[in-house]
């Protein structure tokens, strides 16, 4: 009996283990060995650390590693600044019908694909689109505007493509909030902010952690917002990624550029944990 | 003096239906004061306007004389013990306790004095760095009512707080609640569904019904001398039959039973004459057992028959006995001196009550 339990569990875990071996582990550690040769001649390879010197010497890298980084950490605070108060609304102030229709309304946009709601948003954006004409058929400006291809347009569409994500986790933690504990607070003589600082996010903060890590994630391995959104000053670390495998077709330079791109949202998100005293099991749990 | 609560006319219409209608109530200070009714009956929508979480459609609601309709709920001198508690599980008991005199405004050092003076005073020292779940039930209980108490407020609201606990706590912490709040001198409001919480506790009660109160006086009075049918029926276990006046002589009562028995009543000044349909309200201790007919000749009402039932309970243990002719099944507690302890199942016996205990009431006013 116990043997076949255990048959069962190895079984059922055997996809989850395939997908991680095949998916994420064999590919990360070939990428990995594949960052540390250099090619020294014609399909002659050397064990070195070049390509992360060549990442850290050259300042285009580095500061559009940076620049990703503050962006996406950026996008993500402003996704939590947006979305807290409709996860809110959505958990708190409506109920029954009103509340499902809302949730789903916050759904709806990933029916479509990624590209065309980024297209979308190229259409309200662009020199000839929706906003443009408005200003100039208003009479505020006299000439067309451009808002595409900034970084501005990226920081647009990476909270729209992320607000779910943040959305969902925030409801549901704070559904799990007794409304009454929040009465208990009035009662108590606390004012809104207070109730807000005291009881509501200390309750919300494993939604808001598990929330910001997702957007984050996102955020920083997007790579078609960016691009279609984004202009030549703004560049995305994944534009490089994908030119240095794709273009310039230099696998080696790619690969230590993916790999420091794993090492950044590895830290960027061990800080954040730290910083906000939750642990991974707590928050994913 | 001017009493600590007083409620008049209050009323809350939600839509169409009238949750409170038009009720009064002047609650004096220091004593213990419950509103019992049903569930769905607007008791907790009274304790939610006296708290400022409802705005009442009208009538007014007067702490120590002063109006608190335009008052929000926290700046009123009124705390609330929720009905699940509502602890804050994100922090500490000192924490919990200190809440309100942070968002007072208190120093620390204040607050550290008052949280530690009234732990000691729960009878819980020493617990203040602990989370809130690693307290039992009746802790739990304890802290809700120190962090209400901790404030000083003129009235405390306790919103059914027993209702979550296990049969022998909740019988511990009635006699504690009593105490507490004893101890506290402060106002206690408190509402339940639970009649024995009410009569256990309480200085007055108002029983409520659909919105309105039905009676308001002391637990005896409510249980020995109750005003309506419903309060009849809900305070305290009773018989009922439902029958038609045969002849009324002042309070005194004579009335035949649907079932066909020809019994004795008293009416307490209720008007009631022959001809009228009345139910007539029994309580099993106020009907005598015994194993001959001659004891209880001095009972104007008597009936002799066999037990159908025993339904033991300790003290509290009762029969249930069924007349010879079959007239339908009565309810009647054993006396505690242990006489009737070894009664069996089919025994023959005989009852009887005076017809002063057989309160009648109009029909079809009762619950």
């Amino acid at each position: 009996m116990r043997a076949q339990a255990k048959l069962g569990f190895i079984l059922l875990l055997m996809p989850l283990l395939l997908w991680l071996t095949a998916l994420i582990v064999i590919p990360h550690v070939d990428m990995f060995l594949i960052s540390l040769r250099e090619r020294v001649g014609v399909g002659e390879y050397a064990t070195s650390t070049a390509n992360y010197r060549t990442f850290l010497n050259e300042p285009l890298y580095l500061m559009t590693f940076a620049r990703t980084a503050i962006m996406a950490v950026a996008a993500t605070f402003i996704t939590l600044l947006i979305a807290f108060p409709v996860s809110y609304y959505i958990a708190k102030m409506v109920k029954g019908r009103t509340q499902s229709a809302l949730f789903l309304m916050c759904l709806v946009p990933f029916w479509v694909s990624e590209l065309v709601r980024t297209f979308g948003w190229m259409i309200l954006l662009r020199e000839t689109g929706v906003f443009s004409s408005l200003l100039q058929w208003s009479g505020l400006v006299s000439g067309p505007v451009e808002m595409l291809y900034n970084d501005a347009a990226i920081m647009v569409g990476l909270v729209y493509t992320s607000m779910l994500f943040m959305v969902v986790p925030l409801v549901t933690t704070l559904e799990s909030l007794d409304d009454s504990v929040i009465e208990a607070g009035y009662d108590l003589g606390g004012s809104g902010p207070s109730i807000l600082r005291e009881i509501i996010i200390p309750h919300a903060t494993p939604g808001i952690v598990s929330g910001s890590i997702v957007v984050f994630m996102l955020s920083l391995g997007n790579y078609l917002t960016p691009t279609m959104l984004g202009g030549k000053d703004s560049l995305w670390f994944t534009e490089l990624i994908y030119s240095q495998f794709i273009v310039r077709f230099n696998w080696e330079l790619g690969a230590a550029f993916g790999f420091m791109l794993l090492i950044l949202s590895s830290v960027i998100v061990w800080a954040m944990l730290r910083l906000t005293g939750q642990t991974l099991e707590k928050t994913m749990g | 003096m001017t009493p600590d609560l007083e409620c008049v006319a209050l009323t809350k219409r939600f839509d169409d239906a009238t949750a409170v209608d038009n009720v009064d109530f002047a609650v004096p200070q220091g004593s213990f004061f419950s509103v019992l009714g049903p569930s769905g009956c607007g008791k907790t929508t009274i304790m939610r306007m006296i708290a400022g979480f409802l705005p009442p459609t009208s009538g007014d609601i007067r702490i120590k004389g002063r109006s608190m309709l335009n008052v929000p709920p926290n700046k009123r001198p009124v705390n609330m013990v929720f009905q699940h508690l509502a602890l804050f599980p994100m922090m500490n008991i000192e924490d919990n306790i200190g809440y309100g005199l942070r968002r007072a405004g208190l120093p620390r050092a204040d607050i550290a004095r008052k949280v530690d003076g009234v732990l000691d005073r729960i009878g819980l020292p020493g617990v203040g760095k602990r989370k809130v779940h690693e307290l039992s039930g009746g802790q739990k209980q304890r802290i809700a009512i120190a962090r209400c108490m901790v404030l000083e407020p003129d009235v405390l609201l306790l919103d059914e707080p027993l209702g979550a606990l296990d049969l022998k706590l909740r019988e511990h912490m009635k006699i504690e609640l009593k105490a507490l709040q004893a101890a506290f001198d402060t106002t206690f409001v408190y509402i339940t569904h639970d009649q024995s919480e009410a009569l256990v506790m309480s200085d007055q009660i108002a029983v409520m019904n659909n919105g309105r109160f039905e009676q308001l006086g002391a637990a005896r009075d409510l249980y020995y001398r109750p005003e309506t049918a419903f309060v009849a029926g809900f305070v305290g276990d009773t018989n009922r039959w439902p029958a038609i006046v045969v002849r009324a002589e002042g309070d005194a009562l004579q009335l035949r039973t649907d079932s066909g028995l020809t019994l004795h009543g008293a009416s307490h000044g209720r008007a009631l004459s022959a001809g009228d349909r009345a139910d007539i309200y029994v309580r099993p201790e106020a009907i005598r057992v015994a194993h001959t007919g001659e004891e209880l000749i001095h009972f104007d009402n008597r009936l002799s028959g066999q037990v159908t039932s025993i339904l033991f309970n300790g003290a509290a243990s009762r029969i249930l006995f069924r007349d010879d002719e079959g007239r339908g099944e009565i309810e009647v507690t054993l006396p505690q001196s242990g006489e009737f302890a070894m009664l069996e199942k089919g025994a023959r016996m005989h009852i009887g009550w005076s017809g002063a205990h057989g309160n009648c009431f109009a029909a079809g006013t009762g619950a």
